[in-house]
């Protein structure tokens, strides 16, 4: 009897102890490596959505799965030249298990050439470029944002429902501006409509004044225009103060606007843009969101922090669902792949080239709000066609 | 092109270009006359604006902004000349160059930790905040004609100073021949602290008043400031006349580029500066 207690003691002992060493691996924290954008002309997008990641992660307790997380950040300075290196030493030196950036599309293609020879999971918060999960698609990168053509494409049958047929269409000259009026242009034309001009400025001028002067000869039915930041406060109120907005409507990519409303004051009013997010939407994921939100870091959400805390949603609900045990990576990327959110955005699934599934609205500027008019297009998925994975 | 649209663009240029000169005619000045090339030129255009911007928040009016902030201007050009280019007059020219670079990176970072990282605007001022119609469905803000108005009032000023005064007299003296002037018993030394001040002052109301037709972003100088260099480089270094030239050349040059040759717009001003420099090689004016 006696022996039989030993033996079984030393057996639950060993067994213990086994149990625990398998544990080992995945004991420690979570690490988070985030390569975004903290100094330069995207430093609030950068803070916005680590904000956002950061609520979504204390909501749970600070803890992913059972697991402590901890945090890696490095400033990517959005210099693209810096990118494959600034990856390369969060997954080799600092060995974190997931990267989580970046903002600038120019870096994004720097981060999914090392995503590639190193395997490490990468979730994109904000990067618009099509080819991320396009051509360059891989089993191992994710988008929680939107692509260039998704935020468009619905904007040009919102366009020619409203009696538009002729339009002049105006960005920078890049590849993000001219891939944002391209998915525009598709739906247009595919209705009907016509663009009888397209404009392009020198990349990053303010200084609108001459199109502004060009667009009013030419006299379109409206103008569709993606700019962003201080660009998109500036086109606006040149293009209010020109007196153009009465007479030519001004549709837009939701980044017009975005994260501007103050700046851009009674010059926006009116505005109509699509984008994947408005932060009046009404539903109870948003209104607790926005809630928590303002009362984290006092100021209202916006896109990039929504962007930010599905990423953090997104980690919560895979490594539940996985007990936090992220040591099969082929497992891990298939449970990331079936994660469903109820964001506050709206539901958001993620398509077989691992973009998100999500509908995008239609929104107007009244009172200094993006006010959610309709849907511009439910559940709404990237055509990846080229994506092989 | 039918006749008003050739004359609303004909005033977008105008009122680009004297924008520019007010700009470089501060940069022009302490290059020509201190030999400094001031790559922070820029930045001091950025703080402006966001100065105004801050002043105008806080004290609810946009002229009392301009009048606090252009004190704050003058001293902060005082400060620097003083503190960090004293020590580096002697020197090699590559002294200056990475001195006023890193200058740009600080004014830049200072910016951000007190102002952030997002895009702010300052309101349309009163009693400028109106219209005209200029065509049938085109508009022009009040407030850019009384921009151009102002910065050829400025303009005026500045060539009468260089022109007609005997502190002008000095400082186109001092331009040709440093020596000379120190030779004859002047001061150079109060002359360039004068000078850089007055350059930075310039520059800086260029971006309290450009604030409400603008939208207010870090790093909103860096590019101005390449545009600047060519129009000094154009109108000929040290040459106020040359800036006012040089400036009006590369205003209308962008304005009308872009809408005649757009796929050449962002080059234009660059074949311009290449065609002057071939044709005389020290600008326009020098």
């Amino acid at each position: 009897m006696k022996t039989l207690k030993k033996t079984s003691l030393a057996a639950l002992i060993s067994v213990s102890a086994l149990m625990s060493a398998s544990v080992m691996a995945n004991d420690g924290p979570v690490k988070l490596g985030l390569m975004l954008p903290y100094s330069g002309t995207y430093t609030a997008l950068g803070e916005a959505i680590t904000n956002g990641l950061k609520l979504a992660i204390e909501q749970e307790g600070g803890q992913l799965g059972g697991r402590e997380v901890a945090y890696v950040q490095l400033d990517s300075e959005a210099d693209p030249s810096k990118a494959p290196q600034n990856m390369s030493r969060l997954v080799n030196r600092d060995e974190v298990d997931f990267v989580i950036g970046p903002v600038h599309s120019g870096v994004a293609m720097g981060m999914l050439r090392v995503a590639q020879q190193t395997g490490a999971i990468m979730i994109i918060p904000n990067a618009g470029l099509g080819a991320a999960t396009n051509e360059l698609c891989m089993p191992n990168v994710f988008r929680t944002s939107f692509s260039m053509w998704q935020d468009s494409y619905p904007m040009g049958k919102v366009a020619y429902d409203q009696g538009h047929r002729e339009i002049v269409t105006i960005t920078w000259d890049y590849a993000g501006g001219k891939e944002d009026l391209a998915g525009f242009e598709e739906a247009f034309t595919a209705e009907g409509g016509e663009i009888v001009e397209q404009i392009l400025v020198p990349f990053p001028s303010t200084e609108f004044q001459s199109y502004l002067t060009q667009i009013a000869s030419i006299a379109p039915d409206a103008v569709y225009t993606f700019f962003a930041g201080g660009g998109g406060v500036g086109f606006v109120r040149d293009y209010a103060s020109a007196g153009l907005k009465e007479s030519i409507p001004l549709l837009g990519s939701g980044f017009l606007t975005e994260g501007n409303l103050v700046a851009l004051g009674d010059a926006g009013e009116g505005v109509l843009t699509t984008l994947h997010y408005a932060e009046t939407l009404e539903n109870e994921q948003n209104q607790a969101f926005v809630a928590a939100y303002e009362s984290a870091y006092g100021e209202m959400p916006d896109t990039y922090a929504v962007q930010g805390y599905d990423t953090g949603m997104m980690l919560v609900q895979a490594l539940s669902v996985l007990g936090g045990d992220i040591s099969d990576q082929e497992r891990l990327i298939d449970v990331l792949a079936n994660v469903q959110l109820a964001s506050p955005r709206g539901p958001l699934r993620f398509s077989d080239s691992h973009h998100p599934i999500q509908n995008v609205y239609l929104r107007e500027i009244r009172d200094g709000k993006h006010e959610v008019v309709s849907i511009a297009a439910e559940n709404l998925e990237v055509p990846d066609e080229a994506c092989r994975m | 092109m039918d006749l008003a649209f050739f004359s609303v663009q004909l005033l977008n240029g105008l009122q680009y270009g004297l924008l520019l000169f007010l700009i470089a005619s501060g940069l022009t000045l302490i290059f020509g006359i201190m030999g400094i090339i001031n790559l922070a030129h820029g930045a001091m255009y950025m703080i402006g604006a966001y100065l105004v911007y801050d002043l105008t928040m806080r004290l609810g009016n946009f002229w009392l902004a301009i009048v606090v902030a252009i004190p704050i201007a003058i001293a902060l050009g005082l400060i620097i000349e003083r503190l960090f280019l004293d020590t580096l007059y002697k020197r090699d020219h590559l002294y200056q160059v990475l001195l006023t670079f890193g200058m740009i990176l600080v004014l830049n970072e200072v910016q951000r930790i007190i102002w952030g990282g997002n895009v702010h605007s300052v309101p349309v001022p009163a009693p400028f905040d109106s219209s005209i119609q200029l065509t049938s469905n085109l508009r022009y803000s009040v407030y850019r004609l009384f921009v151009m108005g102002v910065c050829l009032a400025l303009a005026g000023v500045i060539y009468w100073i260089i022109r007609h005064t005997r502190l002008g007299i000095i400082i186109r003296a001092g331009a040709v021949n440093r020596d000379m002037v120190e030779g004859l018993g002047i001061n150079v030394r109060t002359l360039f602290t004068l000078i850089f001040s007055a350059g930075v002052a310039l520059t800086a109301f260029a971006g309290m008043i450009a604030a409400p037709l603008t939208s207010i972003t870090p790093g909103m100088g860096d590019s101005i400031l390449i545009t600047c260099f060519v129009v000094v480089v154009i109108g000929g270094i040290g040459s106020i006349k040359g800036a006012f030239w040089g400036a009006i050349i590369i205003g209308m040059a962008t304005t009308f580029g872009s809408v005649l040759i757009p796929s050449l717009a962002s080059m234009v001003i660059y074949l311009i500066m290449a065609a002057v420099l071939l044709v005389k090689p020290r600008g326009l004016f020098a």
